[in-house]
Protein backbone atom coordinates (compact mmCIF):
# COMPACT_ATOMS: atom_id res chain seq x y z
CA UNK A 1 0.00 0.00 0.00
CA UNK A 2 1.26 3.53 -0.64
CA UNK A 3 -0.49 6.98 -0.19
CA UNK A 4 -0.21 9.88 -2.49
CA UNK A 5 -0.97 13.19 -1.63
CA UNK A 6 -2.52 15.68 -4.32
CA UNK A 7 -3.86 18.87 -4.80
CA UNK A 8 -6.92 19.41 -5.92
CA UNK A 9 -6.68 21.64 -9.48
CA UNK A 10 -10.73 21.78 -10.62
CA UNK A 11 -11.09 24.87 -8.60
CA UNK A 12 -9.50 27.60 -6.64
CA UNK A 13 -10.67 26.05 -3.20
CA UNK A 14 -7.40 23.58 -4.02
CA UNK A 15 -8.70 20.71 -1.73
CA UNK A 16 -5.74 18.44 -0.14
CA UNK A 17 -6.49 14.98 -1.59
CA UNK A 18 -4.65 11.61 -0.30
CA UNK A 19 -5.25 8.75 -2.24
CA UNK A 20 -4.55 5.32 -0.75
CA UNK A 21 -2.96 2.55 -3.99
CA UNK A 22 -2.50 -1.09 -3.48
CA UNK A 23 -0.42 -2.31 -6.17
CA UNK A 24 -1.14 1.05 -8.55
CA UNK A 25 -5.20 0.37 -8.09
CA UNK A 26 -6.67 3.41 -6.01
CA UNK A 27 -8.75 1.69 -2.73
CA UNK A 28 -9.08 4.79 -0.97
CA UNK A 29 -9.72 8.83 -1.82
CA UNK A 30 -9.72 11.30 1.03
CA UNK A 31 -10.29 14.47 1.50
CA UNK A 32 -11.96 15.74 -1.61
CA UNK A 33 -15.24 17.68 -0.88
CA UNK A 34 -16.99 17.31 -4.62
CA UNK A 35 -17.34 14.59 -7.50
CA UNK A 36 -15.31 16.28 -9.29
CA UNK A 37 -12.01 16.22 -6.94
CA UNK A 38 -13.25 12.41 -6.59
CA UNK A 39 -13.07 12.10 -10.71
CA UNK A 40 -9.78 14.11 -10.20
CA UNK A 41 -8.11 11.98 -7.31
CA UNK A 42 -8.87 8.83 -9.26
CA UNK A 43 -7.46 10.19 -12.71
CA UNK A 44 -4.82 11.88 -11.26
CA UNK A 45 -2.98 8.72 -10.25
CA UNK A 46 -3.24 7.28 -13.79
CA UNK A 47 -3.01 10.12 -16.52
CA UNK A 48 -2.90 13.55 -15.43
CA UNK A 49 -5.65 15.45 -17.31
CA UNK A 50 -6.22 19.56 -17.71
CA UNK A 51 -8.11 22.05 -18.90
CA UNK A 52 -5.10 23.97 -22.15
CA UNK A 53 -6.10 27.63 -22.58
CA UNK A 54 -3.77 29.54 -25.38
CA UNK A 55 -4.46 31.81 -28.33
CA UNK A 56 -4.70 31.28 -31.90
CA UNK A 57 -4.31 34.10 -34.50
CA UNK A 58 -6.89 35.70 -35.75
CA UNK A 59 -7.50 38.25 -38.51
CA UNK A 60 -9.88 40.67 -39.49
CA UNK A 61 -10.77 41.78 -35.37
CA UNK A 62 -9.17 44.19 -33.90
CA UNK A 63 -7.06 42.43 -31.87
CA UNK A 64 -4.34 39.85 -32.75
CA UNK A 65 -4.79 36.82 -31.15
CA UNK A 66 -8.52 34.99 -29.67
CA UNK A 67 -7.92 33.01 -26.73
CA UNK A 68 -9.11 29.37 -26.69
CA UNK A 69 -9.86 26.49 -24.00
CA UNK A 70 -10.56 22.78 -24.58
CA UNK A 71 -13.95 22.54 -23.54
CA UNK A 72 -13.02 19.60 -20.91
CA UNK A 73 -9.74 18.24 -19.42
CA UNK A 74 -7.37 16.61 -22.02
CA UNK A 75 -3.92 14.32 -20.94
CA UNK A 76 -1.38 16.34 -19.88
CA UNK A 77 1.34 14.43 -21.54
CA UNK A 78 -0.41 16.00 -25.08
CA UNK A 79 -0.36 19.65 -24.39
CA UNK A 80 3.09 19.93 -25.47
CA UNK A 81 1.39 18.70 -28.50
CA UNK A 82 -1.54 21.06 -28.69
CA UNK A 83 0.55 23.34 -28.36
CA UNK A 84 2.43 22.59 -32.22
CA UNK A 85 -1.22 22.21 -33.17
CA UNK A 86 -2.42 25.72 -31.63
CA UNK A 87 0.47 27.38 -33.50
CA UNK A 88 -0.39 26.42 -36.72
CA UNK A 89 -4.29 27.84 -36.34
CA UNK A 90 -5.88 30.66 -38.21
CA UNK A 91 -9.28 32.03 -37.51
CA UNK A 92 -11.36 34.69 -38.77
CA UNK A 93 -13.59 37.00 -37.17
CA UNK A 94 -16.32 37.41 -36.58
CA UNK A 95 -16.35 34.78 -33.52
CA UNK A 96 -18.94 34.22 -31.19
CA UNK A 97 -17.66 32.77 -27.26
CA UNK A 98 -17.84 28.49 -27.49
CA UNK A 99 -17.59 28.67 -31.38
CA UNK A 100 -15.63 25.26 -32.26
CA UNK A 101 -12.32 26.17 -33.60
CA UNK A 102 -11.13 21.99 -34.10
CA UNK A 103 -13.91 19.60 -32.89
CA UNK A 104 -11.84 16.45 -31.20
CA UNK A 105 -8.76 18.16 -30.84
CA UNK A 106 -5.63 15.75 -31.28
CA UNK A 107 -8.24 12.61 -30.95
CA UNK A 108 -9.41 13.65 -27.06
CA UNK A 109 -13.12 13.60 -27.49
CA UNK A 110 -12.72 17.60 -26.78
CA UNK A 111 -13.81 20.75 -28.45
CA UNK A 112 -11.10 23.75 -28.74
CA UNK A 113 -13.56 26.33 -28.29
CA UNK A 114 -13.09 29.80 -28.92
CA UNK A 115 -13.66 31.99 -25.04
CA UNK A 116 -14.52 34.88 -26.08
CA UNK A 117 -16.45 36.46 -28.61
CA UNK A 118 -14.90 39.07 -31.12
CA UNK A 119 -16.44 41.32 -33.57
CA UNK A 120 -14.72 41.75 -37.45
CA UNK B 1 -23.91 69.06 -17.96
CA UNK B 2 -25.39 65.74 -18.06
CA UNK B 3 -26.18 64.43 -14.91
CA UNK B 4 -26.74 60.22 -14.18
CA UNK B 5 -28.36 58.58 -11.32
CA UNK B 6 -24.87 56.52 -10.76
CA UNK B 7 -21.92 56.44 -12.76
CA UNK B 8 -19.09 53.45 -12.18
CA UNK B 9 -15.26 54.27 -13.09
CA UNK B 10 -13.96 50.96 -14.12
CA UNK B 11 -15.11 47.78 -16.59
CA UNK B 12 -13.31 45.15 -14.97
CA UNK B 13 -15.03 42.30 -12.46
CA UNK B 14 -15.97 44.58 -10.05
CA UNK B 15 -17.30 48.05 -12.26
CA UNK B 16 -19.82 45.23 -14.19
CA UNK B 17 -20.40 43.45 -10.95
CA UNK B 18 -21.70 47.05 -9.57
CA UNK B 19 -23.27 47.99 -12.71
CA UNK B 20 -25.80 44.91 -12.51
CA UNK B 21 -26.69 45.45 -9.20
CA UNK B 22 -27.36 48.74 -9.90
CA UNK B 23 -29.99 47.96 -12.33
CA UNK B 24 -30.82 45.33 -10.56
CA UNK B 25 -32.23 47.16 -7.80
CA UNK B 26 -33.80 49.40 -9.37
CA UNK B 27 -31.78 52.53 -10.40
CA UNK B 28 -32.26 54.07 -14.43
CA UNK B 29 -29.71 55.39 -15.57
CA UNK B 30 -25.99 53.93 -14.95
CA UNK B 31 -23.13 54.57 -16.89
CA UNK B 32 -19.60 53.25 -17.01
CA UNK B 33 -16.61 54.70 -17.74
CA UNK B 34 -13.71 52.06 -19.19
CA UNK B 35 -10.27 53.51 -19.92
CA UNK B 36 -9.85 50.49 -22.44
CA UNK B 37 -10.96 50.17 -26.08
CA UNK B 38 -13.54 47.48 -24.47
CA UNK B 39 -15.01 46.08 -21.27
CA UNK B 40 -13.66 43.61 -18.99
CA UNK B 41 -10.43 45.54 -17.48
CA UNK B 42 -8.18 42.71 -16.84
CA UNK B 43 -10.06 39.14 -16.94
CA UNK B 44 -8.86 39.89 -20.44
CA UNK B 45 -5.47 39.22 -20.32
CA UNK B 46 -6.45 36.38 -17.66
CA UNK B 47 -7.22 33.91 -20.44
CA UNK B 48 -6.80 30.79 -18.30
CA UNK B 49 -10.33 28.84 -16.53
CA UNK B 50 -10.88 28.77 -13.22
CA UNK B 51 -12.88 31.68 -13.39
CA UNK B 52 -16.86 32.17 -12.69
CA UNK B 53 -17.58 28.86 -9.83
CA UNK B 54 -18.97 31.01 -7.02
CA UNK B 55 -20.97 33.21 -10.01
CA UNK B 56 -21.86 31.49 -12.56
CA UNK B 57 -21.20 27.83 -11.41
CA UNK B 58 -19.18 26.82 -13.87
CA UNK B 59 -15.34 26.96 -15.00
CA UNK B 60 -14.48 29.77 -17.04
CA UNK B 61 -11.94 31.66 -18.97
CA UNK B 62 -11.33 35.14 -18.22
CA UNK B 63 -12.67 36.69 -21.13
CA UNK B 64 -15.80 34.55 -21.61
CA UNK B 65 -16.70 35.34 -17.33
CA UNK B 66 -16.06 39.06 -18.53
CA UNK B 67 -18.20 39.04 -21.61
CA UNK B 68 -21.07 37.18 -19.40
CA UNK B 69 -21.10 40.37 -17.38
CA UNK B 70 -21.34 42.47 -20.36
CA UNK B 71 -23.97 40.69 -21.79
CA UNK B 72 -25.74 41.05 -18.58
CA UNK B 73 -24.76 44.56 -18.44
CA UNK B 74 -26.25 45.40 -21.45
CA UNK B 75 -29.17 43.93 -21.92
CA UNK B 76 -29.93 45.64 -18.31
CA UNK B 77 -29.35 48.74 -19.98
CA UNK B 78 -26.20 50.02 -18.57
CA UNK B 79 -24.51 52.58 -20.78
CA UNK B 80 -20.79 52.13 -21.98
CA UNK B 81 -17.86 54.58 -22.73
CA UNK B 82 -15.53 53.01 -23.87
CA UNK B 83 -11.75 54.33 -24.42
CA UNK B 84 -12.63 57.08 -21.91
CA UNK B 85 -10.08 58.41 -19.20
CA UNK B 86 -11.60 59.75 -16.19
CA UNK B 87 -9.08 62.40 -14.85
CA UNK B 88 -10.72 63.63 -11.97
CA UNK B 89 -13.22 63.38 -9.20
CA UNK B 90 -14.30 66.09 -7.38
CA UNK B 91 -15.85 65.92 -4.08
CA UNK B 92 -18.88 67.23 -5.21
CA UNK B 93 -19.77 64.15 -7.08
CA UNK B 94 -18.56 65.57 -10.54
CA UNK B 95 -16.37 63.27 -13.23
CA UNK B 96 -14.02 64.93 -15.66
CA UNK B 97 -12.87 62.91 -18.64
CA UNK B 98 -11.79 62.71 -21.93
CA UNK B 99 -12.39 60.35 -24.97
CA UNK B 100 -11.76 60.86 -28.63
CA UNK B 101 -15.61 61.56 -29.19
CA UNK B 102 -16.41 64.53 -26.79
CA UNK B 103 -13.02 65.25 -25.94
CA UNK B 104 -13.23 66.92 -22.41
CA UNK B 105 -16.48 66.25 -20.42
CA UNK B 106 -18.18 66.69 -16.77
CA UNK B 107 -20.63 64.88 -15.66
CA UNK B 108 -22.48 64.93 -12.40
CA UNK B 109 -23.92 62.26 -10.85
CA UNK B 110 -25.97 61.26 -7.32
CA UNK B 111 -23.63 58.26 -6.58
CA UNK B 112 -19.99 57.93 -7.93
CA UNK B 113 -18.68 53.59 -7.92
CA UNK B 114 -14.50 53.55 -7.65
CA UNK B 115 -14.19 50.09 -9.60
CA UNK B 116 -10.93 51.06 -10.56
CA UNK B 117 -8.61 47.89 -10.05
CA UNK B 118 -5.20 47.76 -8.80
CA UNK B 119 -1.29 47.73 -10.26
CA UNK B 120 1.39 45.51 -9.82
CA UNK B 121 4.42 46.36 -7.73
CA UNK B 122 7.43 46.74 -10.05
CA UNK B 123 11.42 46.79 -9.54
CA UNK B 124 11.47 50.07 -8.02
CA UNK B 125 9.25 49.10 -5.48
CA UNK B 126 11.47 45.97 -4.67
CA UNK B 127 14.53 47.85 -5.18
CA UNK B 128 16.56 45.16 -7.15
CA UNK B 129 20.37 46.15 -7.73
CA UNK B 130 21.91 46.29 -11.13
CA UNK B 131 21.49 47.96 -14.46
CA UNK B 132 18.85 48.78 -16.46
CA UNK B 133 18.42 46.80 -19.25
CA UNK B 134 15.39 45.66 -21.28
CA UNK B 135 13.72 42.58 -20.24
CA UNK B 136 12.30 43.01 -16.83
CA UNK B 137 8.55 42.44 -17.17
CA UNK B 138 6.02 42.38 -14.17
CA UNK B 139 3.97 39.48 -14.82
CA UNK B 140 0.53 41.06 -15.80
CA UNK B 141 2.77 43.39 -18.66
CA UNK B 142 4.07 39.78 -19.98
CA UNK B 143 0.54 38.66 -19.88
CA UNK B 144 -0.75 41.54 -21.66
CA UNK B 145 1.80 41.57 -24.16
CA UNK B 146 1.23 37.33 -24.56
CA UNK B 147 -2.62 36.88 -24.18
CA UNK B 148 -3.76 40.29 -26.14
CA UNK B 149 -0.97 41.53 -28.14
CA UNK B 150 0.11 38.02 -29.13
CA UNK B 151 4.08 38.78 -27.79
CA UNK B 152 5.98 36.63 -26.27
CA UNK B 153 8.40 38.43 -23.96
CA UNK B 154 11.56 35.97 -23.61
CA UNK B 155 12.37 32.42 -24.57
CA UNK B 156 14.50 32.23 -20.65
CA UNK B 157 12.66 33.42 -17.91
CA UNK B 158 13.08 33.70 -13.94
CA UNK B 159 10.24 34.96 -12.03
CA UNK B 160 10.86 36.47 -8.77
CA UNK B 161 7.34 36.52 -6.42
CA UNK B 162 4.85 33.62 -6.47
CA UNK B 163 2.05 35.49 -6.74
CA UNK B 164 -0.91 33.99 -9.13
CA UNK B 165 0.26 35.70 -11.75
CA UNK B 166 3.59 34.99 -12.22
CA UNK B 167 2.56 31.68 -11.27
CA UNK B 168 0.46 31.26 -14.47
CA UNK B 169 2.84 32.49 -16.45
CA UNK B 170 5.48 30.54 -15.41
CA UNK B 171 2.91 28.04 -17.03
CA UNK B 172 1.64 30.03 -20.25
CA UNK B 173 5.40 31.05 -21.15
CA UNK B 174 6.51 27.18 -20.73
CA UNK B 175 3.96 26.25 -22.91
CA UNK B 176 4.60 28.64 -25.92
CA UNK B 177 8.11 27.74 -25.97
CA UNK B 178 9.79 29.45 -23.18
CA UNK B 179 11.93 27.84 -20.46
CA UNK B 180 11.32 29.12 -17.09
CA UNK B 181 14.36 28.67 -14.77
CA UNK B 182 12.80 29.11 -11.51
CA UNK B 183 10.11 30.93 -9.22
CA UNK B 184 11.72 32.51 -6.11
CA UNK B 185 9.86 33.32 -2.59
CA UNK B 186 10.96 36.41 -0.77
CA UNK B 187 8.61 34.20 1.81
CA UNK B 188 9.56 31.19 3.62
CA UNK B 189 5.82 29.81 2.10
CA UNK B 190 4.10 30.34 -1.09
CA UNK B 191 1.79 33.16 -1.83
CA UNK B 192 0.20 31.78 -4.60
CA UNK B 193 -2.73 29.09 -4.14
CA UNK B 194 -2.20 25.41 -4.28
CA UNK B 195 -3.75 24.69 -7.40
CA UNK B 196 -1.41 26.91 -9.30
CA UNK B 197 1.83 25.75 -7.40
CA UNK B 198 0.25 22.04 -8.85
CA UNK B 199 -0.82 22.68 -12.16
CA UNK B 200 1.32 25.74 -13.33
CA UNK B 201 4.98 24.67 -11.23
CA UNK B 202 4.63 20.80 -10.53
CA UNK B 203 3.42 19.97 -13.68
CA UNK B 204 6.44 21.17 -15.43
CA UNK B 205 8.98 20.51 -13.05
CA UNK B 206 10.00 24.07 -12.62
CA UNK B 207 11.45 24.65 -9.23
CA UNK B 208 10.21 26.90 -6.68
CA UNK B 209 12.90 28.57 -4.26
CA UNK B 210 11.41 29.61 -0.87
CA UNK B 211 13.20 31.87 1.31
CA UNK B 212 15.05 33.38 -1.83
CA UNK B 213 15.27 37.00 -3.44
CA UNK B 214 16.96 38.43 -6.74
CA UNK B 215 19.80 39.83 -5.06
CA UNK B 216 21.23 41.37 -9.02
CA UNK B 217 20.43 41.61 -12.14
CA UNK B 218 22.77 41.55 -15.41
CA UNK B 219 23.02 42.97 -18.81
CA UNK B 220 23.89 46.18 -20.53
CA UNK B 221 21.26 46.10 -23.21
CA UNK B 222 18.86 43.18 -22.36
CA UNK B 223 19.36 40.88 -19.40
CA UNK B 224 21.16 38.63 -19.26
CA UNK B 225 21.68 37.00 -15.75
CA UNK B 226 19.78 36.95 -12.91
CA UNK B 227 21.51 36.37 -9.15
CA UNK B 228 19.38 34.72 -6.46
CA UNK B 229 20.18 34.25 -2.72
CA UNK B 230 18.35 32.76 0.44
CA UNK B 231 17.59 34.82 3.20
CA UNK B 232 17.57 34.48 6.85
CA UNK B 233 14.30 35.47 8.95
CA UNK B 234 15.44 39.05 8.81
CA UNK B 235 14.61 38.34 4.74
CA UNK B 236 17.97 40.04 4.27
CA UNK B 237 20.60 38.12 1.71
CA UNK B 238 22.63 35.68 2.75
CA UNK B 239 26.46 35.92 1.59
CA UNK B 240 27.99 32.91 0.14
CA UNK B 241 24.61 31.14 -1.00
CA UNK B 242 24.16 33.44 -4.27
CA UNK B 243 22.91 31.20 -7.67
CA UNK B 244 23.04 32.25 -10.79
CA UNK B 245 20.98 31.45 -13.92
CA UNK B 246 21.56 33.10 -17.53
CA UNK B 247 17.85 33.97 -18.65
CA UNK B 248 17.11 37.03 -21.18
CA UNK B 249 13.95 37.70 -18.97
CA UNK B 250 12.94 38.42 -15.01
CA UNK B 251 9.31 38.39 -14.49
CA UNK B 252 7.92 40.22 -11.38
CA UNK B 253 4.74 38.99 -9.37
CA UNK B 254 5.49 41.08 -5.83
CA UNK B 255 2.14 42.41 -4.72
CA UNK B 256 -0.48 44.14 -6.39
CA UNK B 257 -2.05 48.26 -4.84
CA UNK B 258 -5.00 49.01 -5.21
CA UNK B 259 -5.04 52.22 -7.67
CA UNK B 260 -6.40 55.42 -6.28
CA UNK B 261 -4.68 59.04 -7.44
CA UNK B 262 -8.41 59.52 -8.08
CA UNK B 263 -9.75 58.74 -4.93
CA UNK B 264 -6.64 60.54 -3.28
CA UNK B 265 -7.16 64.26 -5.01
CA UNK B 266 -10.59 64.30 -4.26
CA UNK B 267 -9.72 63.69 -0.54
CA UNK B 268 -11.08 60.58 0.11
CA UNK B 269 -9.89 58.99 3.43
CA UNK B 270 -7.65 56.44 2.60
CA UNK B 271 -6.67 52.93 5.01
CA UNK B 272 -3.05 52.66 5.14
CA UNK B 273 -3.55 49.00 5.12
CA UNK B 274 -5.02 48.31 2.52
CA UNK B 275 -4.20 51.38 0.71
CA UNK B 276 -7.97 51.87 -0.51
CA UNK B 277 -10.22 54.01 0.74
CA UNK B 278 -11.68 53.77 4.16
CA UNK B 279 -15.25 52.33 3.28
CA UNK B 280 -18.80 51.50 5.53
CA UNK B 281 -21.29 48.87 5.41
CA UNK B 282 -22.53 50.06 2.19
CA UNK B 283 -19.06 50.09 0.67
CA UNK B 284 -19.45 54.11 0.69
CA UNK B 285 -16.28 56.38 1.08
CA UNK B 286 -15.48 59.20 3.64
CA UNK B 287 -16.75 61.49 1.05
CA UNK B 288 -20.95 61.07 0.55
CA UNK B 289 -22.39 59.50 -2.25
CA UNK B 290 -18.85 58.02 -3.58
CA UNK B 291 -18.12 53.78 -2.83
CA UNK B 292 -15.19 51.62 -4.32
CA UNK B 293 -15.13 48.23 -4.75
CA UNK B 294 -12.91 45.52 -5.89
CA UNK B 295 -9.09 45.42 -6.22
CA UNK B 296 -9.24 49.57 -6.33
CA UNK B 297 -10.28 48.67 -2.48
CA UNK B 298 -8.72 45.79 -1.39
CA UNK B 299 -6.68 43.47 -3.01
CA UNK B 300 -8.97 39.88 -3.55
CA UNK B 301 -7.71 36.33 -4.46
CA UNK B 302 -10.21 35.74 -7.34
CA UNK B 303 -12.56 37.90 -9.63
CA UNK B 304 -15.09 36.40 -8.55
CA UNK B 305 -14.85 37.98 -5.15
CA UNK B 306 -13.95 41.30 -6.99
CA UNK B 307 -17.22 40.96 -8.84
CA UNK B 308 -19.16 40.37 -5.30
CA UNK B 309 -18.19 42.96 -3.84
CA UNK B 310 -18.73 44.54 -6.95
CA UNK B 311 -22.39 44.01 -6.67
CA UNK B 312 -22.47 44.32 -2.74
CA UNK B 313 -21.08 48.16 -3.21
CA UNK B 314 -24.09 48.53 -6.15
CA UNK B 315 -26.83 47.55 -3.54
CA UNK B 316 -25.28 50.09 -1.22
CA UNK B 317 -25.44 52.95 -3.99
CA UNK B 318 -29.20 51.96 -5.01
CA UNK B 319 -29.93 52.24 -1.26
CA UNK B 320 -28.26 55.42 -0.92
CA UNK B 321 -30.31 56.73 -3.94
CA UNK B 322 -33.08 55.54 -2.78
CA UNK B 323 -32.72 56.55 0.99
CA UNK B 324 -30.36 59.96 1.00
CA UNK B 325 -28.22 60.40 3.78
CA UNK B 326 -27.02 56.79 5.96
CA UNK B 327 -23.87 58.24 7.69
CA UNK B 328 -24.92 58.14 11.43
CA UNK B 329 -23.89 56.20 14.65
CA UNK B 330 -20.21 55.79 13.62
CA UNK B 331 -18.24 53.14 15.13
CA UNK B 332 -14.86 51.67 13.76
CA UNK B 333 -14.07 48.40 12.77
CA UNK B 334 -9.91 47.34 14.10
CA UNK B 335 -7.47 44.81 12.89
CA UNK B 336 -7.10 43.00 15.98
CA UNK B 337 -4.23 40.05 16.73
CA UNK B 338 -2.69 38.72 13.74
CA UNK B 339 -5.30 40.63 11.78
CA UNK B 340 -3.99 42.91 9.20
CA UNK B 341 -6.60 45.01 7.73
CA UNK B 342 -10.44 44.98 8.29
CA UNK B 343 -13.22 46.10 5.55
CA UNK B 344 -15.11 48.12 6.40
CA UNK B 345 -13.13 50.00 8.28
CA UNK B 346 -16.32 51.27 9.52
CA UNK B 347 -19.99 51.23 10.29
CA UNK B 348 -22.95 53.68 10.11
CA UNK B 349 -25.00 51.41 12.81
CA UNK B 350 -28.10 53.66 12.12
CA UNK B 351 -28.14 51.90 8.99
CA UNK B 352 -27.41 48.67 8.84
CA UNK B 353 -27.88 46.05 5.81
CA UNK B 354 -29.29 42.95 7.09
CA UNK B 355 -26.01 41.24 6.00
CA UNK B 356 -22.69 42.60 6.21
CA UNK B 357 -19.20 40.67 5.16
CA UNK B 358 -16.20 41.72 6.77
CA UNK B 359 -13.16 40.81 4.49
CA UNK B 360 -9.10 40.89 6.29
CA UNK B 361 -6.23 38.86 5.54
CA UNK B 362 -4.01 37.40 8.47
CA UNK B 363 -0.29 38.99 8.90
CA UNK B 364 1.14 34.92 8.84
CA UNK B 365 0.33 31.69 8.23
CA UNK B 366 -1.66 30.38 11.32
CA UNK B 367 -2.50 26.38 13.15
CA UNK B 368 -5.83 25.68 14.22
CA UNK B 369 -7.18 29.35 15.76
CA UNK B 370 -10.45 31.42 16.39
CA UNK B 371 -11.58 34.09 14.45
CA UNK B 372 -13.17 36.75 16.99
CA UNK B 373 -15.69 39.19 16.67
CA UNK B 374 -16.02 41.28 19.61
CA UNK B 375 -16.86 45.28 20.79
CA UNK B 376 -15.18 45.84 24.22
CA UNK B 377 -15.34 42.71 25.66
CA UNK B 378 -18.24 41.52 24.35
CA UNK B 379 -17.95 38.45 21.58
CA UNK B 380 -20.07 38.30 18.75
CA UNK B 381 -19.35 35.85 16.91
CA UNK B 382 -16.12 33.28 17.06
CA UNK B 383 -15.31 30.74 14.22
CA UNK B 384 -13.24 28.10 14.55
CA UNK B 385 -10.39 27.49 11.41
CA UNK B 386 -7.78 24.61 10.89
CA UNK B 387 -5.26 26.81 9.44
CA UNK B 388 -5.11 30.05 8.37
CA UNK B 389 -2.57 31.89 5.55
CA UNK B 390 -1.68 35.61 4.36
CA UNK B 391 -2.71 34.98 0.73
CA UNK B 392 -6.28 33.58 1.16
CA UNK B 393 -8.77 36.26 2.50
CA UNK B 394 -11.29 35.53 5.46
CA UNK B 395 -14.82 36.27 4.94
CA UNK B 396 -16.92 36.56 7.94
CA UNK B 397 -20.42 37.24 7.99
CA UNK B 398 -22.68 39.14 10.16
CA UNK B 399 -26.64 39.70 10.69
CA UNK B 400 -26.87 43.51 10.40
CA UNK B 401 -28.97 43.10 13.77
CA UNK B 402 -26.26 41.87 15.60
CA UNK B 403 -24.50 44.83 15.61
CA UNK B 404 -27.64 46.88 16.74
CA UNK B 405 -26.55 49.12 19.18
CA UNK B 406 -23.18 48.60 19.01
CA UNK B 407 -21.40 51.07 21.24
CA UNK B 408 -17.09 50.96 20.70
CA UNK B 409 -14.91 49.90 18.11
CA UNK B 410 -15.54 46.49 16.22
CA UNK B 411 -11.92 44.23 16.43
CA UNK B 412 -11.62 41.47 14.52
CA UNK B 413 -8.44 39.26 16.02
CA UNK B 414 -7.44 35.46 15.30
CA UNK B 415 -6.36 33.41 18.27
CA UNK B 416 -3.91 30.32 17.96
CA UNK B 417 -5.72 27.64 20.13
Amino acid sequence: METKQLVCVNCPKGCSITVTLDNGKVVDIKGYTCDKGRNYAAQETVRPMRVLTSTVKVEGAALRVLPVITDREIPLDLCEKAMEEIRQLDVKAPIKVNDVIVADFLGTGANLVASRSMKA
Amino acid sequence: MKHYQAVVIGAGCAGLGAAVALKQNGIQEVLILEKDDEAGGILNQCIHNGFGLTTFKEQLSGPAFAERFEDQAEQLGVEFKTGTMVTKLNPDKTIEYVNPKEGYTTISADAIILAVGCYERSRGAVEIPGERPAGIYTAGQAQRYLNIDGYLVGKRVFILGSGDIGLIMARRMTLEGAKVLGVAELMPYSNGLPRNMKQCLEDFNIPLYLSHTVTHVYGHDRLERVEIAEVGPDRKPIAGTEKSFDVDTLLLSVGLIPENHLGDDCGIEMDPHTKGPVVDENYMTSIEGVFAAGNGLNVHDLADYAAHQGGKAGEGAARYIKNGKMKEGTVRTVAGENVGYVVPGVLHTASLPPVIEFYFRVRKPLKASDIIVRSGEKVIRTIAKDHLIPSEMENVILAGKQLDGLQEDLVIEVKEK
